[in-house]
């Protein structure tokens, strides 16, 4: 990257890209390859009672001792290491702890991931496009009175945790049916009453409960993700919106954007044509910084919505102590996040302008 | 924990740079309160309001915290002004006793973190070699993933006991008060005043408490106030979960996770908690929002 400066030419750039983005992904594999072994190594870290725990107060001695020996506590950490990682790599995820379960890891995991996968990326479709928008248009009129009631809408959205405004729609959708006969409706005016009525029958009886199964039809499966997704969509916006308004604003006040103006170009086509191109990388990070949170977000949204997907599952696997099944939980997210923070920086390297016109 | 060291500060240290910056700091703190904008002022009410609650629960709150009272699911009515919860304890008493539960856990989660992150960043700060790059590196790993999926396998592994979790989450949130306190170290221990000292012959120990501390004190302070948001809300996350803290503790994560139900009969209660932990953090981030901007104009 750093002989781009240089009249060398195209290839001369397109090595230099190449080398950076190589290495970018070199770090990437070692990250996840020190993660993995983080995430292996929980069973080393397992307590001595931890059979008793797992198989409940009548395990005798010779039940724990075969439990132990399952796990392979006998042989050396590192050839247990190599075995679990090679057949991670083929798709096997090993055997849960739960006893009676005739499904393995991978089978277990494979429908809900699906499901945690499709409300990622619908969440992800309304509030990307969502979040740029409201970011360019509060960075265009900043200062102004839009500006600064978005400000403190967003503040606010921030601070709220994700069950809370998760309840409260469910909350505002139940009311429709129950608002007629709550002390709160009685003890107001009539026509407020009527008026509050009204208003939540308005809103469409989005379902409460987001109970899907493998055989739901595609459009079936959005309309029951509507109250999840909008939830995410709640929390992650607001975060998105402040950080792209902060980049844009951050490039709008370079000589070469004031330039632009000066030469009377409309304020749309200094954004898209001036800025735009250098706004690709900040806004990248923006979206991948965001993805964080939406992991987060996920796995508290699907237990209030009981949507069965891999963070409810997690959840689960976590209260009943199944080492197995969080491992290869915490690994599907690692991965999901580690790549995704990879794509970022890729798309940062590659829509940088300066290297696309090497002096 | 960022009063003590200003007052040394103030008192012994010989340098009158480190002086003055704690005095002026204090003068600016005092004045800009009086004038703070309208958000900060309702943080503060907010903040002030909890702490209040918390101190004194036992006083405040109508009956005992695990008393069970009267039949399960009470409406809201003259004797249980909230109605009561699925064992029939007072649901506003509970409500009181969380703000001393799980506030406060969350608080000494914070402490902890920060006890661990500031002193290990600024050690590297200081220290460099091999000392920094061990921790910094240390602090990548953990950082690559989000903490709360950490967190979660930790809590599998080791159990979900309250010690466990203010551990944890304490450990994890350190990567980040250790990266800020050992990016603004850096910067002190650049200057001229810490260069003296450590000519002088002062020990590791002494340039951090006497020289760099007193000088990080304002950006570690609005950093303070994000972190315990961040904190809490994890906290409150896990408890809601049921891996965080458990049920005979009036905590609101798990008084909301208990009475999550009622929402589909159109009753508000579990709403009261989940309130609670929501207003809590609007205000702490209003204030922080605030002492940010001041902290970056005073130091401009």
């Amino acid at each position: 990257m750093s002989g781009t400066g240089e009249a060398e030419g195209e290839t001369r750039y397109q090595r230099g890209v190449a080398t950076t983005i190589l290495s970018r992904i070199g770090l990437g594999l070692l990250t996840l390859f020190l993660v993995s072994i983080v995430i292996f190594s929980a069973v080393e870290m397992l307590p001595g009672d931890f059979a008793k725990a797992i198989l409940g107060q009548s395990a005798t001695p010779e039940t724990v001792a075969a439990f132990q020996k399952e796990l392979g506590l006998d042989r050396p950490a590192a050839i247990r290491y190599g075995e679990w990682l090679g057949r991670i790599l083929v798709g096997d995820l090993g055997q849960p702890f739960a006893r009676g379960s005739r499904q393995n890891v991978a089978e277990i995991i494979a429908p809900r991931l699906y499901n945690t996968i499709f409300l990622a990326a619908l969440t992800a479709c309304v509030a990307v496009p969502l979040a740029l928008l409201l970011g360019i248009l509060t960075a265009l009129h900043r200062n102004g009175f839009f500006d600064r009631a978005m400000n403190g809408v967003t503040l606010v959205a921030i601070s709220l945790p994700e069950f809370f405004v998760a309840y409260l729609l469910m909350f505002v959708i139940v009311s429709r049916g129950t608002f007629e006969y709550s002390a709160t409706a009685q003890a107001l005016p009539e026509w407020l009453s009527a008026a509050i009525l009204w208003a939540l029958n308005a809103v469409p009886k989005f379902p409460v409960l987001s109970t899907v199964s493998p055989a739901t039809p595609f459009w079936e499966q959005v309309w029951k993700c509507v109250m999840p997704a909008t939830t995410l969509t709640l929390v992650i916006v607001a975060h998105m919106m402040r950080m792209t308004r902060a980049s844009i604003i951050n490039l709008l006040s370079s000589p070469y954007i004031e330039t632009a103006k000066l030469k009377g170009i409309s304020p749309w086509r200094v954004i898209l044509a001036h800025a735009l191109p250098n706004a690709w990388s900040p806004i990248a990070q923006v979206v991948s910084f965001n993805l964080a949170y939406l992991i987060v977000g996920v796995v508290v949204v699907e237990v209030v919505f009981v949507y069965p997907g891999i963070g409810q599952l997690m959840v689960d696997a976590v209260r009943s102590r199944d080492v197995p099944v969080v491992q290869a939980c915490a690994l599907i997210f690692a991965v999901t996040y580690i790549l995704l923070n990879l794509i970022a920086d890729i798309v940062t390297i590659v829509t940088n302008p300066r290297l696309l016109y090497p002096k | 924990m960022t009063d003590a060291p200003k007052q040394t500060g103030r008192a012994r240290t010989p340098p009158p740079s480190g002086a003055s910056d704690a005095r002026l700091m204090l003068r600016t703190m005092v004045r800009s309160v009086t004038d703070a904008p309208a958000s900060a002022l309702f943080g503060l009410t907010v903040i002030l309001f909890y702490v209040v609650l918390g101190v004194f629960a036992p006083w405040i709150a109508p009956y005992g915290e695990a008393e069970i009272l009267g039949r399960s699911y009470e409406p809201w009515a003259q004797q249980f002004v909230l109605g009561t919860d699925q064992l029939g304890r007072d649901v506003l008493t509970r409500l009181i006793y969380g703000a001393r539960n799980s506030v406060g856990i969350a608080l000494l989660a914070t402490l902890l973190s920060f006890v661990i992150g500031a002193s290990l960043g600024l050690a590297a700060a200081i220290r460099r070699g091999w000392f920094d790059v061990v921790f910094s590196r240390l602090v990548d790993l953990l950082m690559s993933i989000p903490s709360i999926i950490f967190a979660l396998m930790l809590l599998t592994v080791f159990g979900t006991s309250v010690a466990n979790l203010i551990l944890i989450i304490a450990v994890l949130d350190s990567t980040r008060v250790f990266r800020l306190a050992r990016a603004v170290g850096l910067g002190v221990t650049v200057t001229d005043f810490v260069e003296a000292a450590r000519l002088r012959g002062e020990g590791t120990r002494w340039i951090l408490l006497r020289e760099v501390l007193p000088n990080v004190a304002t950006p570690l302070i609005a950093e303070f106030a994000l972190r315990f948001c961040f904190v809490f809300l994890t906290i409150s996350a896990l408890s809601f979960l049921g891996v965080g803290l458990q049920p005979p503790m009036a905590d609101w994560g798990s008084m909301l996770r208990e009475s999550a139900t009622l929402i589909s009969y159109g009753d508000p209660t579990p709403l009261l908690p989940a309130a609670a932990i929501a207003l809590l953090t609007v205000g702490v981030n209003f204030v922080a929002d605030w002492l940010l901007q001041k902290s970056s104009g005073v130091e401009a």
